[in-house]
């Protein structure tokens, strides 16, 4: 309340009317209005202002999409708007990789250089780009405009090719998800000149996502095409081309909203129950029983209680929720309709990640629709309860997708995890009973409405029931998200997406991202279930399968996993603070055959590095941060550590007796997201 | 308040609170340490009101600000009481039992209206009489208040006016209610504890009135005691002007800065016969000084204890040697009266502790082992066994009547502009404070690095800079009916049109209290800091007819 970022100038009228979007215009002198006579004698604030600190994010999205960048004397003034000290605004600020908290051209194009686009060629866009706009991070200009570019972790189009978000500030921002990338179309089309056209919603693009069910089938059903080239019964994706994401009726027509109808009938501890049948386990990477959760909110007695959807997916290598939000965003908007219902929260809040932009705005659609018709508000669906969603957009953070650090997110504070206990389920969203799910976990609880749950715990295994979505990407022939039932093994994911391209052999695979840790060919023959994983100590994570043949540089990708984590490590606890820049550093001097002693000496200290982080991080991305660098090293696929076995599997390698690889029991597993 | 000489409250009792009301206090910035308690009650869900003519940094927490007009608190203190008896809303069980003259008071405060306390204010009625309902719902309800409300000519009023309030609802002798003035140095309390004061003995025993306490005094001593009350600093100026005071003798106070109106007090004290100054650093005042007697400093350099704001008597310990030269107080005083002939011996800290244990009851069970072990002990303490007490004036709540003890009296006050009135020659009210960054005249803190230390401004409202004609930075002229000064301007949203802003802390460069007025309070010796009629002119304006009179300080 008291400092200010040194002696800013006053916002600009633009800045202000920005802000004004998202607060409404100020009312009194104190908040940044005209100085009334009045205003001399009496303020109102604390309390009241305070409790509108969760705007903070959003009003930093309005000065961001419309100057490009957040000035000294706008974060002034949000911060007199919201009592917010311009210290911890500026804290917030400077968290987020989409805010830019110094003076920046107009548009800004993060070009995808991680694990898949790596794998498809992001260095040769890189030097396209810095052929066209010069180095990283300088201006240029383009048409007129101010334009910059910047490497950016991954966007979650890995089935595309390469992949690039433009953000273009101005009365029309605009995000554009580009993809595949062609960095000559860059400067004409959006970076500058015209407004781009509209995102109008449509059909999801048909060649940009293969859809396929493998029903446990030995492999061979061919998914050429969309879902319905794979004959059988699609789960999750059965609406994904069949209806019109920017229409409920086309929804309804397709049997939406009945789900949700059949859940009043049921009853709060009805669906409940129907998931425990179901034995559903959360599918954001830590596999926890979702009916737990839920139960432990609904039963809460303090209130109000509140749900929150994840879907900040940001893990590299994933993108199934994209797909999800972008074709059957009505679906979503009822699973988390009826997870409201169950939990007993009249408020939903749906944090997507900033990077969405087309999801993000078939979400808005589907909400407003939903909201007209009756589907959400004060009397859904005439059933006498109370429901409505809230849609917050991230802003560049890998650590959001934490379900704590999420929840810090919308109250308008950095992402930061928090310490648990308190669960959500206890102290969640502004302190009250809170459940909090991913995308394809709700998507699942429609599922498990329509079908029942015991009729789904009938797929998979008993340990794993129902079916699972894949991201396949890097050297597959045919990259694309597929749903398996669960059960179903490496190898068969693989072939279900055609095989490796050119029919190369399979060096090793990511399995979970980069959280999750690679495997070897010996591997293939795994059922991919949470329990089989775990036993090999690998992770299903948030479904990543990278595909790396043996062209793959396995060195480049370590060093781009230890940059990630480097620079996404929120830096509350010092193991992964600290250790995420050493284990850069390591990765580093050895790649260049320059260990400190011997290349031994350095996977010790790569595995000190590994259990400090693993023990004393408080969420997910400190306990595996190291967990990919890890197992590669047990893989012997690290240059320079001396075994060069590349198939000699998960076992102990010469160097690795850790072989057994990262996310230990404990670690929650997973991307960070939903621990345990 | 009500009889003892300190707040009735803990501050840990702040966070429990449910209201609390911060009156001329910024605390935030004057009281640091407090205001770490006050966060967590809000943090907790505590409202607060402020009370103050700035909407200071503290008042910028509040839930609501009420930005009173310099020197109308007691107007908007009665009207408080005169809603919450209009609405029903007095803790009759409370007055009854407890108190004495609540007629008296209902009728003394008759006359101010919301309406009235609207004018006198400033303040919306609607908001004075949210206040007033808001603090007698509360279930605990604390008035917190600092310079803003005894830094007046009328100060010990003032104080009366908020302790009617609480009397009024039962917000005292409660956990969680009270009445919490803060002191704004880490021992002023411990130096009111041990008698530091014209009127009283150590532990508020008064020199004329309790004659037990004189007698166990002079027993003990073995010399007859002064019976009457000494002069408080404001008179001691006075008798310094009359000749009748020609001699004195200052430990650790440097009154060329800190007094009102400074060219007239370090006028007199440089016209003493003899003046010596003990302290930490060769002072403004010490170089006026005959003898100046360098000492430890206290906090880390001799052993003792300090007493803070809630009556808790801490130990301090010696940590580091004194530079050569610096002696001990205790030294000092002692080799003193060896040379005017009294040999006191050589006693520890601890063996004078002991005598004043012996000597004042309210410190009696506080020996240095139990105030090692209970890491200090909040007065009344009255025997080995006494734990202290959190809160004072329970008492008052026992349902016995013997218990219950002298009820307290209601008194009432009446409203009394500042003496320094506004006009056309004057036409701005200045007022003064301080900042986070820096203590007083700035002796302790002038020397320490801060990087948000600003020099010296005349804080003023954006209107009157425009007004004026002023631009930030430029240097004008301040004058009052007692002295000019130059001071460069400084625009402040904080304050509103015809309220000025400075603070003391840089004497050096610009002797703030040149300005002020020293008419101080009877009943306290408090001179009136914080209402000054002050005008603002360009350094090229003619200077105004009839100043000059006296000196005109500018540095």
């Amino acid at each position: 309340v008291d400092l200010r970022l040194g002696v800013p100038g006053p916002a600009t009228a633009e800045e202000r009317a920005a802000v004004a979007t998202v607060l409404g215009p100020p009312e009194t002198g104190w908040d940044g209005g005209q100085r009334r006579a009045q205003d001399g004698h009496a303020a109102f604030g604390g309390h009241a202002a305070r409790a509108r600190r969760h705007l903070l994010l959003p009003a930093l999205h309005a000065v961001q999409d419309r100057v490009g960048w957040i000035s000294p004397g706008a974060l002034d003034h949000i911060c007199a708007r919201l009592t917010v000290p311009p210290a911890e605004a500026y804290g917030v600020a400077s968290f987020y990789a989409l805010l830019r908290t110094s003076p920046s051209p107009r548009t800004v194009v993060h070009v995808c250089d991680d694990l898949a686009c790596r794998v498809n060629g992001a260095d040769q866009v890189c030097e396209q780009m810095e052929r066209r706009f010069g180095a990283e991070g300088t201006q240029s200009r383009a048409n007129g405009a101010g334009v910059t570019w910047q490497r950016s972790p991954c966007l979650g189009q890995c089935d595309r090719g390469s992949a690039a978000l433009v953000q273009r500030a101005g009365a029309d921002p605009a995000r554009i998800a580009v993809a595949p990338v062609d960095a000559g179309q860059i400067t004409p089309v959006s970076a500058a000149g015209p407004a781009p056209a509209p995102m109008v919603p449509q059909v999801t693009d048909e060649p940009l996502t293969g859809v396929s069910r493998d029903g446990g089938s030995p492999a061979g059903g061919s998914p050429d095409g969309g879902p319905a080239a794979a004959g059988g019964q699609l789960r999750l994706l059965r609406r994904v081309a069949k209806v019109d994401p920017a229409s409920l009726g086309s929804y309804r027509a397709a049997g939406g909203y009945q789900l949700l109808r059949r859940a009043v009938a049921a009853g709060p501890q009805g669906v409940i129950r129907e998931i425990k049948d179901a034995n559903l386990l959360g599918r954001g990477g830590a596999a926890f029983p979702t009916a737990v959760k839920w139960e432990a909110v609904a039963t809460n007695p303090v209130r109000p209680h509140y749900v929150v959807c994840n879907a900040d997916e940001s893990e590299p290598g994933t993108f199934k929720d994209r797909v999800l939000m972008e074709a059957d965003p009505y679906a979503l908007i009822e699973a988390l309709t009826i997870m409201g219902f169950a939990c007993g929260a009249e408020q939903g809040y749906l944090y997507i990640r900033g990077e969405y932009p087309l999801a993000e705005e078939r979400l808005r659609h589907a909400a407003a629709q939903a909201r007209a018709l009756g589907f959400l508000g004060q009397d859904v669906m005439g059933e006498g309860f109370a429901f409505d969603i809230e849609i917050r957009r991230g802003a560049g953070a890998y650590i959001a997708g934490e379900e704590t650090a999420l929840i810090n997110s919308i109250e308008g504070k950095r992402a930061e995890p928090r310490n648990k206990p308190p669960f959500p389920a206890q102290s969640g969203l502004f302190g009250k009973p809170t459940a909090i799910n991913n995308v394809e976990t709700l998507l699942c609880v429609l599922e498990i409405l329509r079908i029942g749950g015991p009729a789904f715990a009938g797929i998979g295994t008993p340990r794993s029931t129902g079916t699972r979505l894949f991201c396949l990407s890097g050297c597959v022939e045919r990259p694309g998200l597929y749903e398996h039932d669960f059960g179903v093994t490496l190898r068969q994911v693989i072939e279900a997406a055609g095989g490796v391209r050119g029919g190369r052999p399979v060096r090793a695979v990511l399995l979970g991202g980069a959280a999750g840790s690679f495997v070897g060919p010996e591997a293939l023959d795994t059922p991919l279930t949470f329990e089989a994983l775990r036993e090999t100590g690998a992770t299903l994570g948030s479904g990543v399968v990278l595909v790396l043949d043996d062209t793959v540089d396995v060195d480049g990708l370590l060093q781009r996993i230890a940059r990630f984590f480097r620079d996404e490590s929120c830096g509350q606890c010092v193991p992964c603070r600290v250790g995420t820049i050493r284990q850069e550093e390591l990765l580093a001097r050895v790649a260049r055959g320059a260990p400190l002693g011997s290349a031994g000496q350095e996977l010790a200290l790569l595995r000190d590095i590994a259990a400090v982080a693993r023990d004393a991080s408080i969420c997910g991305l400190g306990q595996t941060a190291v967990g990919a660098a890890l197992s590669a090293a047990a893989l012997g696929l690290i240059t320079g550590t001396g075994s060069g076995n590349g198939s000699g599997g998960g076992a102990t390698t010469g160097t690795g007796e850790h072989g057994s690889g990262p996310a230990g029991p404990g670690s929650g597993g997973g991307n960070g997201k939903e621990p345990a | 308040v009500l009889g003892a000489g300190g707040g009735t409250c803990s501050y840990r009792e702040a966070e429990d609170a449910d209201l609390l009301v911060m009156w001329g206090s910024n605390a935030r910035e004057a009281h640091p340490i407090f205001f770490h308690h006050v966060l967590k009650a809000l943090r907790r869900g505590a409202r607060m009101y402020a009370v103050d003519p700035r909407r200071t940094t503290s008042a910028q927490w509040a839930d609501a600000w009420l930005g009173i007009h310099v020197g109308s608190d007691i107007s908007l203190a009665n009207a408080i009481g005169r809603e919450i008896i209009a609405a029903g809303l007095v803790h009759d069980e409370f007055v009854n039992r407890a108190t004495t003259g609540f007629d008296t008071y209902a009728a003394s405060v008759e006359p101010y209206s919301l309406e009235r306390a609207e004018q006198d204010t400033g303040v919306p009625a609607s908001l004075i009489r949210q206040l007033a309902h808001d603090y007698a719902r509360a279930d605990r309800a604390q008035i917190c208040w600092t310079l803003g409300i005894t830094e007046h000519h009328n100060a010990t009023d003032n104080v009366f006016a908020l302790i009617n309030l609480s009397l009024l609802t039962g917000h005292v002798g409660r956990y969680g209610s009270g009445l919490v003035p803060l002191r704004g140095q880490n021992n002023v309390q411990g130096g009111g504890d041990m008698g530091a004061i014209p009127n009283k003995l150590p532990g508020f025993q008064d020199v004329e009135s309790d004659l037990t306490a004189r007698a166990r005094y002079e027993a003990a001593y073995g010399v007859p005691l002064p019976a009457k009350h000494g002069w408080h600093l404001s008179q001691m100026f006075e008798a310094m002007e009359t000749g009748e005071m020609t001699a004195c003798y200052i430990i650790g106070e440097n009154p060329v800065r800190s007094e009102a109106d400074t060219a007239r007090a370090s006028g007199l004290l440089a016209g003493l016969e003899h003046l010596v100054v003990q302290d930490m650093f060769l002072t403004g005042t010490a170089e006026l000084a005959h003898v100046v007697l360098p000492a430890t400093a206290t906090w880390c350099e001799a052993e003792g204890t300090v007493t803070s704001s809630e009556r808790r008597v801490q130990r301090v310990r010696k940590a580091l040697e004194p530079p050569p030269g610096a002696r001990d107080d205790i030294e000092i005083i002692n080799e003193i009266a060896r040379r005017l002939g009294a040999d006191w011996g050589s006693p520890s800290a601890e063996e004078i502790w002991d005598e004043l244990r012996s000597l004042s009851p309210m410190h009696a069970g506080m020996s240095y082992r139990r105030l090692e072990e209970r890491g200090g002990i909040q007065w009344p303490c009255y025997d080995e066994e006494h734990p202290g007490e959190m809160f004072l004036h329970a008492r008052l709540w026992a349902e016995d009547k013997a218990q219950r003890g002298a009820p307290a009296p209601f008194t009432p006050v009446v409203q009394e502009d500042p003496l320094d009135e506004l006009s056309e020659e004057y036409p701005v009210r200045l007022t003064t404070g301080r900042r986070l960054d820096s203590f007083n005249t700035g002796v302790q803190s002038g020397q320490y690095a801060t990087p948000i230390r600003r020099p010296e401004t005349l804080n003023l409202s954006p209107e009157d800079v425009a007004r004026l004609g002023f631009a930030e930075g430029e240097v004008v002229r301040v004058s009052s009916r007692r002295g000019s000064l130059e001071a460069p301007v400084h625009v402040d949203e904080t304050l509103r049109a015809g309220l000025a802003f400075m603070t003391l802390h840089f004497p050096e460069q610009v002797a703030t209290n040149v300005l002020t007025l020293d008419a101080w309070d009877p009943k306290s010796g408090t001179a009136e800091f914080k209402a000054t009629a002050i005008r603002v002119d360009k350094l090229d304006a003619p200077a105004l007819a009839g100043e000059g009179q006296h000196a005109e300080v500018t540095t």
